[in-house]
């Protein structure tokens, strides 16, 4: 049986652009910081891929700085820039960034429907000195939007910088650097390989580097870049968002709500990423249920990706004032390419699983 | 003799060709296999998973160690950040006193910039210097040793120079001294033989692209008996025992380890040929450049690599211009934009002129005799063109 990919947010599957573009710059020996024919060669793709890239999110080649994901970039963006900030963090953001924040970071709460908290976050930035605040475009888990325009312009107005981590975001919805200040990606999360990701900030901004040596990004990042990564990125990148999986999403929610009305889904108040729910069934531990849809060839996940293995309470769904519901929420989240059957899959495999699931209750 | 129509590939110290057979091996994990490796959840993750693990046990066995002591990261940079930060910062959050750390003055940079940035905080470094012949005296490492040495870093095999210092006597001085040991194996590892347990490490470097496996991933051995402490650089997901978050690059993790698993196979008889490589390169240019210096040649060294020194007055920079075909270098690849004499070949006593007129030649499994020959005619000729315009210039 073919299986049903529905883990998006985990990792996209790779586009056939990204591949072509890998397989090609794979066949470049060189190393781009070489002077020879060959390292010239490795260099132009490089760039090209930087320019591509940066346009892509509205801002320039020469801001951008290639790392080795989304979790690297976010800790270079918040750690590199915070030198004499206060940091502020949403309450949801992803371990990356809670962690990158450290201990001392203030966390602003989010409403019951996932989005940030203005009237929270005005007053911690009107509470102190300088800031950085550091929030994400979308959740991982329940793919609610914060209103970055207004978050903006009360960092504008405080003279507090804004970081965005929006690895989830690209791929799913146009998006750029905006009024931001920096902007976290990653090239896994739409449709390019593992093992690259970019930090693109706003013209004159220059964060501390993380990793030093070898002078490489220009001192911003040490280590010879991972280049036929970075030409599946870039290919990646350059794929137009995918349309209908909205669409889709929706038609999935009324099914699982037409079959069981006892089913909460986790920020459908709030703007969402147009591929991923958060479906609760209220009574069912996660964990059962992801390894009920697995064994029905349906793979969603019980939250973040990470170091799963073990499934955790879910911070995101506890910061949206959720109880002993946060333990029984799966993550479906639709790739690129999902199939044009995966509605009356999905809804199968979920009736099927609930059936089971309930009649044990009982 | 007829000069090369297309480029050979004589930079390997900078950057290896992927092995096909590694390309293989990653290509399911670009395509049916794409699943988040970290996804146990589900039966696609957890199968990318496996193979993860399967390659992190090749990585492992090159070096004599665990799968469970190696830390897989974006490259030897990373591990190089992530050894010397992270075990000069773990141990003065515990309240260790100690705070020399102790390196080579023939260092890859990022080794040397790491140790410079613990300066900052408050660390102490010592360079220490190396011989004519690039090798460090076990006699000043013992010196250098005291009680407040919390680290020392030393490369098994240098990046310019290919030198290869004799890890096991140093580590037992480390060791006797209390000190952690790490060592940047990144252009040792397929290229001699690696025991962590011999060497008494604690801590090693390796990187994909070095092995003719793919660039953006690495790796750090951390021994666990007895157990090596060390602060991430940045923190996350968890993953990597909480010692590097990040989504793993799963193919780039299944092609290290493809490159690894032949390096643990091949690698000897890589080296046995790549030294009849080296000979036929280097008795030709030695033929035709009366007067060639192979620096640090009394030392023992990687086979594929040549660092020569042409006499007549002539800069390496020109040597290459006049054949552009044959792909060497100056010096480290990084920022080889940056024309500077190489601090490295300044550690062993070359005046700037002489650094200036020093190539840097990497043989590799891919070089074929033909390839030695051809480069050798190659850069002999563009060097006589180039020694005689100089003459005329100085007439």
């Amino acid at each position: 049986m073919q299986r049903l990919y529905l883990d998006a947010n985990a990792t996209e599957p790779m586009r056939p652009e990204a591949i072509a573009a890998m397989a090609e710059a794979m066949a470049l020996p060189g190393n781009p910081s070489s002077v020879h024919a060959e390292g010239r060669a490795a260099r132009r793709v490089l760039e090209e891929a930087r320019e591509a890239i940066a346009a892509r999110f509205g801002g320039r080649g020469r801001d951008l700085v290639f790392t080795s994901g989304g979790t690297e970039a976010n800790a270079l963006a918040i750690r590199g820039l915070a030198a004499g900030r206060r940091v502020l963090v949403g309450a949801t953001e992803h371990p990356a960034v809670l962690a990158a924040a450290g201990s001392d970071a203030e966390v602003v709460p989010v409403l019951a429907d996932g989005t940030l908290d203005l009237a929270a976050l005005e007053a911690a930035l009107k509470a102190g000195g300088a800031a950085l605040v550091a929030v994400m475009a979308a959740n991982n888990e329940t793919g609610v939007l914060h209103p970055i325009a207004a978050i903006a312009e009360l960092c504008r107005t405080h003279g507090a910088l804004l970081h965005l981590d929006a690895v989830q975001m690209p791929g799913r919805l146009p998006f750029g650097l905006g009024p931001a200040d920096s902007l976290a990606l990653s090239a896994h999360k739409l449709g390019g390989p593992k093992g690259v990701g970019a930090l693109l900030l706003r013209p004159g901004l220059d964060p501390a580097p993380l990793l030093t040596g070898g002078g490489q990004e220009s001192g911003r990042r040490g280590g010879t870049e991972a280049l036929p990564a970075i030409a599946g990125f870039a290919a990646a990148a350059l794929c137009p968002v995918p349309e209908g999986l909205g669409r889709l999403r929706d038609a999935i929610e009324a099914g699982v709500r037409a079959l069981a009305p006892e089913v909460i889904i986790a920020g459908s108040a709030a703007p969402r990423l147009p591929n991923t729910t958060s479906l609760i069934l209220p009574g069912v531990a996660a964990e059962t249920q992801v390894i009920a849809l697995d064994l029905a060839g349906v793979a969603v996940s019980a939250g973040a990706a990470c170091s799963s293995g073990k499934v955790r309470q879910s911070h995101v769904l506890a910061a949206m004032g959720f109880g002993a519901e946060a333990a029984s929420a799966i993550r479906v989240s639709l790739p690129w390419n999902a199939p044009e059957d995966t509605e009356a899959r999905f809804l199968a495999a979920w009736g099927a699983m609930r059936e089971k699931l309930a009649a044990r209750k009982r | 003799m007829s000069l090369p129509n297309q480029p050979i590939y004589l930079d390997n110290h900078a950057t290896t060709p992927v092995d096909p057979r590694v390309l293989q091996a990653m290509r399911p994990f670009w395509e049916a296999q794409f699943a988040n490796p970290a996804s146990a959840e589900h039966a696609l993750g957890r199968a990318v998973a496996d193979a993860v693990e399967q390659a992190r046990d090749y990585i492992a066995e090159l070096i004599g160690a665990s799968a469970a002591e190696i830390i897989l990261t974006s490259g030897a940079t990373e591990a190089n950040n992530l050894a010397i930060k992270g075990a000069a910062r773990f141990a003065a959050s515990q309240g260790d006193p100690r705070r020399r750390i102790i390196t080579l003055a023939t260092e890859h940079k990022c080794v040397l910039e790491s140790v410079r940035d613990l300066a900052r905080e408050g660390f102490e470094p010592v360079i220490l210097p190396v011989g004519a012949d690039g090798l460090l005296d076990p006699e000043v490492l013992r010196a250098a040793c005291d009680a407040n040495t919390l680290l020392v870093s030393i490369m098994a095999v240098n990046n310019e120079i290919g030198v290869i210092q004799d890890l096991a006597t140093l580590g037992a001085i480390v060791k006797e001294a209390g000190a952690a040991f790490h060592t940047d194996a990144a252009q040792a590892a397929g290229r001699i033989p690696l025991d962590v347990g011999e060497i008494q490490a604690d801590l090693m470097s390796l990187s994909g692209h070095k092995v003719y496996g793919p660039r953006g991933i690495g790796a750090l051995y951390v021994r666990r008996r007895p157990r090596m402490r060390l602060a991430p650089l940045f923190s996350g997901g968890g993953q990597e025992r909480g010692l590097r978050s990040g989504t793993l690059p799963a193919p780039l993790v299944v092609g290290f380890g493809e490159a690894c698993r032949i390096a643990a196979i091949e690698g000897l008889l890589d080296s046995g040929r790549i030294a009849g490589q080296r000979d036929i390169f280097l008795d030709k240019l030695r033929a035709e450049i009366p007067g060639l210096v192979v620096n640090a040649e009394a030392a023992p060294r990687v086979s594929g690599n040549l660092n020569v020194t042409c006499p007549g007055g002539v800069s390496a920079q020109a040597i290459m211009a006049g054949a552009p075909l044959v792909c060497v270098s100056t010096g480290s690849a990084c920022s080889s934009a940056e024309v500077e004499p190489s601090y490295v070949l300044q550690a062993i006593g070359l005046e700037p002129a002489a650094a200036r007129a020093t190539l840097r030649i990497g043989m590799g499994r891919f070089t074929s005799p033909a390839d030695a020959e051809l480069a050798a005619a190659s850069l002999a000729a563009s060097w006589h063109r180039a020694a005689s315009a100089t003459d005329k210039a100085s007439d």
